[in-house]
């Protein structure tokens, strides 16, 4: 019970010291070794920087805002499609290997590579970095949907079958929650990849959007702004999978991936 | 009039009935004979134990009676009425089947009380009916306190269990089970068959168990089914006198051992 406890709240001590400690050599770095402050500005510029930040969220917020819309939007179509065609390949066998090799070539593409061409076929606005998130965020959803719809038990096929169950009754009661975990897994990956298609979209190409500032502070050579910037992006980031790992932990509670440390 | 003719022909009418039943199985390497010239008859209530060695087909005959496998020749019948039409399965027979499998085969997402009224949401009953069921049979099966317990947190006995007051959720007649205490240590499972025992009283249901432990054929059944193997088919049937219910101490009664080691016999002539 004791050691129970004490793992539960192991975390929550843990993650500030170790947060700390990385500040202190990163502190340290700065002020012994001398480092160029372009190259790596010391902890306090940067926090300076991020707390003016903080008080003109005039200069930050549409940014976040569009960038947020892009990785939202790309996400959502990318979860449509991807459940889409994962089910469906992953139920209609002949299909999903007449389109197998298709698809591993598609998905061995370094997908990044292709967003100049996004950028010119689509413009410099929204569109074109929805379209990239979108994509990234595609293929970890489809292949998982993929695998969660052909790891049914069939152990648990049987019991439907055996209970004389029809497909909508099999569906309702067996697939959809088998097949839920592997979405979920899927989805946990593809919001991280979209909001990276998002980001690296806007580094090239168009004039808004928190990687929109990163360039702009780059080319000013503002290395505390450039920080402070990249750390609005991994709060976003963060937020984004929480926000995906909570509405798992409320659909699934049942499932291995989300039943604390210490129940056995 | 129909009336009047069923009351007087129901209690002739066997349970459940095999007869002629063949069963072999195409691969693309071999053709394998499972079972040849299987007839057997089950009556109401009765407890029957099937054993053999393993491939012998106990498992096959089982679900030759679930409906789960059909087979290739003969005629299986339940309360007269045949399971098969053709190639399709008469699902308001099967509905009168309840399956327990080696594996209990729960479905993590749902609770304890969910899995036992799993069978009753498929047949549309509406949802205070089912609660109360599912707290009828936790009773029953000794799982009071669990109704709201996911699967993973039980033991196994305790799985074997829900997965037994799933099967008698919509009261079937006949109770097949394939092995359902394989897995459990022996403790826990000498305890399990005492169970069954009262189960089986209490629904008055009709059990074909199969297992390859010899005690707790004789220790449960009314006539054990031993099967030999390759093509799997009847060798013998024992009656087994002692009236039910059993005590454990029975096991160590001389008349118990020696249909024990009859049965054992003929268990080592086949290997």
């Amino acid at each position: 019970m004791e050691r129970e406890r004490f793992m539960k709240l192991l975390p929550w001590v843990s993650t500030p010291i170790l947060l700390a400690l990385i500040i202190a050599i990163w502190k340290f770095g700065t002020s012994t070794f001398s480092v160029s402050p372009f190259v790596l500005p010391p902890p306090e510029d940067v926090g300076r920087n991020l707390l003016e930040l903080m008080q003109r969220p005039e200069e930050w917020l549409v940014h976040a805002q569009i960038t947020l819309v892009e990785t939202v939007v790309g996400f959502g179509f990318a979860l449509v499609t991807g459940v889409v065609v994962g089910a469906v390949l992953g139920r209609i066998f002949w299909l999903e290997l007449a389109v197998r090799p298709l698809v591993v070539a598609l998905q061995v593409i370094p997908k990044v590579a292709l967003i100049p061409l996004f950028v010119i076929w689509f413009g410099f606005g929204l569109t074109s970095k929805v379209i990239i998130a979108a994509i990234l965020a595609f293929f970890p959803i489809m292949l998982n949907v993929l695998l969660g719809v052909r790891s049914v038990e069939p152990g648990h096929r049987e019991v439907m079958r055996s209970l004389n169950a029809n497909r909508w009754q099999t569906f309702s009661s067996l697939d959809f929650h088998s097949t839920l975990p592997y979405v979920f897994a899927g989805m946990e990956v593809g919001i991280v990849l979209a909001l990276i298609g998002a980001i690296v979209g806007e580094y090239l190409g168009g004039n808004e959007g928190l990687g929109y500032m990163v360039v702009v502070s780059l080319n000013a050579l503002d290395a505390p702004r450039l920080f402070a910037v990249i750390i609005l992006l991994a709060v976003l980031g963060w937020l984004l999978f929480f926000a995906v790992n909570g509405i798992k932990r409320l659909m699934i509670p049942w499932h291995e991936s989300v039943i604390e440390s210490g129940i056995s | 009039m129909s009336a009047v003719s069923k009351t007087a022909v129901a209690p002739a009418v066997p349970e459940l009935e095999l007869v002629g039943v063949e069963k072999t199985f195409e691969t693309k390497r071999a053709t394998t004979h499972a079972l040849t010239a299987i007839d057997l008859t089950i009556e109401r209530e009765e407890f029957i134990a099937i054993i053999g060695q393993s491939g012998c087909g106990k498992t096959t005959l089982l679900r030759i009676l679930a409906g789960l496998v059909k087979p290739s020749e003969g005629a299986v019948r339940a309360e007269g009425r045949s399971l098969w039409d053709g190639a399709i399965l008469d699902s308001e027979t099967v509905n009168k089947l309840g399956i327990v499998f080696q594996d209990p085969n729960l479905f993590p997402w749902y609770s304890v009380e969910d899995n036992i009224a799993l069978p009753l949401k498929l047949r549309g009953i509406d949802r205070k009916t089912r609660r109360a069921r599912a707290h009828e049979l936790c009773e029953l099966v000794g799982l009071t306190g669990f109704e709201r317990a996911y699967p993973r947190e039980l033991s196994g006995g305790m799985r074997q269990r829900t997965a037994i007051a799933r099967a008698l959720s919509y009261r079937p007649a006949v109770l097949l089970m394939d092995e359902p205490f394989g897995a459990l240590d022996a403790m826990t499972r000498e305890r399990m068959n005492l169970e069954l025992q009262s189960i089986a009283a209490a629904t008055r249901a009709t059990v074909v168990l199969v297992t390859h432990a010899i005690n707790e054929a004789v220790f449960l059944a009314d006539r054990i089914v031993l099967l030999s193997p390759r093509p799997g088919r009847i060798r013998s049937i024992t009656r087994v006198p002692f009236p039910r219910p059993r005590e454990l101490d029975l096991e160590t009664a001389p008349e118990f051992q020696d249909i024990a080691r009859e049965l054992r016999h003929q268990l080592d002539e086949d290997a």
